[in-house]
């Protein structure tokens, strides 16, 4: 075989011809800006905290910087590009959902603890007990607002001791949100104060408005005859914990759960993702309402991967034998005809199955109606509903296993069959004593293949079930149709609690599955490099 | 030929043809229906193949035509078909485009050079690209979502973030024009770079002029793969105008409201150039696809 080392081609001296220095010059110019950018998102994801993506990023540029300057690794710079797509969107997210599976990272758990102190600190709430009566004084075309406290409070403080305001005049007319200041004043306006009639229809405005008084304390309106200060509910305190202004308790951060807690135990949300070891992987084993779904969703996924390779094999392999036939005409359009499924985009033959057995209007049952008087349930019976998934999937997957069948048996040599025909041998012996046994060692590994890709054949389940009908019991959104993979998928993405780290516990068993069914494979087909 | 034929043999090639007449006519019913049903008016039309109450309706609205029945009332597209079509074909021109010039620089170095980690890296290719991208996809949208806000054009929702993500499905790609590249004699690269040539120029300017032919290949199979990938376009892909037909398609069928007839139209409209563009270019495909031993 020929090699090279590309290290030697490449001339070390400063080119004689301009255009291929600046060529030379360009290239080394997007490389640096490359790795610069590379090195900023560095920088950026680990002042945001995410350590992970830094650490990604990072590998990345480093190593790109490496290959890209050492001589010696000339030929790596061919590889590089493609490589590191396969690491960032392969390899990297792999590696990352297996991280995941060992945390508590869900929907309630998403934000880093940072991150969730400043959400709570930046809550407010209405210190109702410190109300301010409010009345409102006509002046002109315009609106005074009188605010007066009932009697002292601990607010006295944070006013300065005032305990009456006034607004500017106000168009009562204008109902946008808007900030307003108030000033201390001693005594309350002239005018005669509105009716409360004319309060109720000024409600829309009075909502909107937030008062500042000088100290910057905010009022909004509490009610219809009074303001009341909104105040920081949190207070942070040295040792880490918040002290909650509203209901006078603290509440800790508990690193074992990702939760700020109360004394009595109570939860409060959003909470930040923590470790919690094996949790997910025992809940898979341990929790009955995740383990009685799981395990019936197991092995219907091994049985549909299972019965479609056996039933696209059978179609195959026979309608390969009959296009092999040499008595046989109009081959061509047989096989191109029979090979349509395949050309087809899967995911708009996948709709029209799921047109045609739409119970009510699907033509499928019509047809079934008109010449049986039967109507079934193909979307509310989980058997009917597995059927239908194994006959769509045949019909979309024999093509395949049709033409691998016609190239395999089109390289058996057929002085085979010359020499079983002149021994006496039928159909039926050449079909069991030579056609199977040599095809079948070769098909071995496209097999596996077909199954691992059956094992994984999301888009099926997605577009026509959706995993339906569901199971009855489970705590987690399942379905009798559901593969492992659709089941990840619905854990992650489609259900409200958006549990991430169990759908990635999940993911990482299958994960080893298939890596198995993949290493299996390289074995049997004997790949040379 | 063989020399030794059993007697009945007109009887069994009769049987023959009408087991395989029967079998296509029961595989091709379900695509001669869906044609048929886009002519039909209204969209619970049932009936014979050959639509008695022949209708444009449903094809006016998946070209985005606004469709004035009879009784005077007017039907505003559903979606815009037209625009997922475009949406689509831009995703996998870009990214197939992407996926030949990475494949076709690494082929090169596979099946030319020797350097260290080759074969591990081959062997982990081949195990990695058999793990399917719907497993990822929490970390995916976790890692497009933290990108997206340091670099607009690549967060959730973005076209960009699609097309990057299926740069990470080039092992298959390597493999096929890897094959080809050691089918080719090297002598003519030895001697162009006897003469002087940088192997980037024998790369470049001797073996890839030779190659066009499975790049082309390769180019038809990513386009074809992109413009089927369902998973990450579901996930990554938010607004109705963002969606690629494989998302978008399933919208007609939603469980509360059923538009078969306009769902018949809009998948025969984008389907049909796919399945064309499918069959022309069989041969080379289906060598690549059953080389590798997966269909997307």
């Amino acid at each position: 075989m020929y090699t090279t080392n590309a290290a030697r081609g490449l001339p070390r001296h400063r080119s004689r011809y301009p255009a291929e220095r600046y060529t030379r010059w360009a290239l080394r110019a997007l490389v640096a800006t490359l790795v610069l950018a590379l090195l900023w998102l560095v920088l950026a994801f680990h002042l945001n905290g995410q350590w992970m993506f830094a650490l990604l990023f990072l590998v990345l540029g480093a190593s790109m910087a490496v290959v890209f300057t050492r001589r010696t690794l000339m030929s790596h710079r061919y590889i590089f590009p493609a490589v590191a797509g396969l690491g960032v969107f392969v390899i990297f997210p792999l590696l990352y959902t297996i991280g995941i599976s060992f945390s508590n990272y869900s929907s309630s758990n998403l934000l880093s603890e940072d991150r969730v102190r400043a959400q709570l600190m930046s809550r407010s709430y209405q210190e109702e007990g410190a109300a301010f009566p409010f009345s409102l004084h006509r002046e002109g075309e315009l609106v005074r607002l009188y605010l007066e406290a009932e009697a002292s409070s601990e607010l006295d403080e944070a006013m300065a001791g005032a305990r009456r305001f006034v607004s500017a005049p106000l168009n009562l007319a204008n109902e946008e949100a808007r900030t307003i200041d108030v000033q201390p004043v001693e005594a309350p306006p002239q005018a005669e104060p509105l009716a409360m009639r004319e309060v109720i229809a000024a409600r829309g405005a009075l909502q909107g408005l937030t008062l500042v008084t000088p100290e910057g304390v905010e009022l909004r309106m509490a009610g219809m005859r009074s303001f009341a200060p909104m105040l920081d509910r949190y207070e942070a305190r040295d040792d880490g914990s918040l002290h909650d202004r509203r209901d006078d308790r603290v509440l800790t951060p508990d690193r074992e759960t990702g939760f700020f807690v109360t004394d009595d135990g109570e939860r409060i949300t959003p909470g930040w993702p923590v470790a919690v070891g094996l949790d997910n992987y025992t809940r898979i084993v341990a929790d009955p309402d995740i383990r009685g779904p799981f395990v019936q969703i197991f092995v219907w996924t091994f049985a549909f991967a299972g019965l479609t390779v056996l039933f696209t094999l059978i179609v195959g392999f026979v309608l390969a034998s009959l296009l092999q036939w040499e008595q046989l005409r109009g081959k061509a359009i047989y096989r191109t005809l029979l090979i349509l499924p395949y050309a087809v985009p899967a995911f708009i033959s996948i709709l029209i199955f799921k047109g045609m057995f739409n119970q009510h209007f699907g033509e499928v049952n019509m047809i079934l109606d008109s010449l049986f008087g039967i109507r079934p349930e193909w979307f509310t019976d989980p058997w009917l509903a597995r059927t239908m998934l194994l006959i769509v999937n045949t019909w979309l997957g024999y093509p395949y296993m049709l033409l691998l069948c016609m190239g395999l048996i089109q390289s058996i040599p057929k002085d085979l069959y010359e020499a079983s025909a002149v021994d006496g041998g039928g159909p039926v012996t050449n079909l069991l004593k030579i056609t199977l046994p040599l095809i079948l060692k070769p098909l071995t590994p496209l097999l596996i293949a077909c199954f691992a890709f059956n094992f994984n054949n999301f888009v099926l389940i997605a577009l026509l079930t959706g995993g339906n009908p569901d199971i009855l019991g489970a705590s987690t959104p399942a379905g009798t149709t559901d593969l492992l993979v659709s089941y990840t998928y619905r854990i992650a993405f489609q259900d409200a609690g958006q549990n991430f780290g169990l759908a990635a516990a999940i993911a990482t068993l299958i994960f080893l599955l298939v890596a198995g069914m993949s290493l299996l494979n390289l074995r049997l087909s004997k790949v040379k490099v | 030929m063989a020399m030794v034929q059993p007697r009945s043999i007109r009887a069994r090639r009769l049987g023959a043809h009408l087991a395989l007449i029967g079998f296509v006519s029961l595989i091709v019913f379900p695509l001669l229906l869906v044609i048929s049903i886009s002519f039909r008016e209204g969209n619970f039309a049932t009936g014979s193949l050959i639509p008695e109450r022949f209708s444009l309706e449903h094809w006016a609205l998946a070209l985005g035509i606004p469709w004035e029945r009879a009784d005077g009332s007017v039907i505003q597209p559903p979606f815009p078909v037209l625009l997922w079509l475009w949406n689509s074909i831009k995703v996998a021109v870009v990214s197939s485009f992407l996926i030949v010039l990475l494949a076709t620089t690494s082929a090169y170095a596979f099946a030319r050079m020797r350097f260290k980690g080759k074969e591990p890296l081959l062997k982990g290719m081949l195990i990695f690209q058999m793990f399917p991208a719907v497993l990822s996809l929490v970390a995916l949208y976790a890692l497009f979502d933290r990108l997206g806000q340091l670099v607009p054009w690549l967060g959730i929702n973005t076209h960009g973030a699609l097309i990057v993500a299926s740069l990470g499905a080039v092992a298959l790609h390597i493999w096929t024009i890897k094959g080809y590249f050691e089918s080719i004699d090297g002598s003519l690269e030895e001697a162009a770079m006897v003469d002087g040539a940088s192997t980037w120029q024998a790369f470049r300017y001797i073996l890839l002029p030779l190659s066009v032919p499975i790049l082309m290949v390769v180019f038809i199979l990513a386009f074809v793969m992109s413009i089927m990938e369902y998973p990450m376009a579901s996930v990554l892909l938010v607004d109705e105008h963002k969606l690629t037909l494989a998302v978008g398609a399933q919208q007609y069928l939603a469980d509360h409201n059923q538009r078969w007839g306009n769902f018949a139209a809009a998948a025969v409209l984008s389907g049909l150039p796919i399945t064309a563009a499918f069959l022309i270019c069989q041969r080379w495909i289906i060598g690549g696809l059953t080389a590798g031993g997966v269909k997307g």
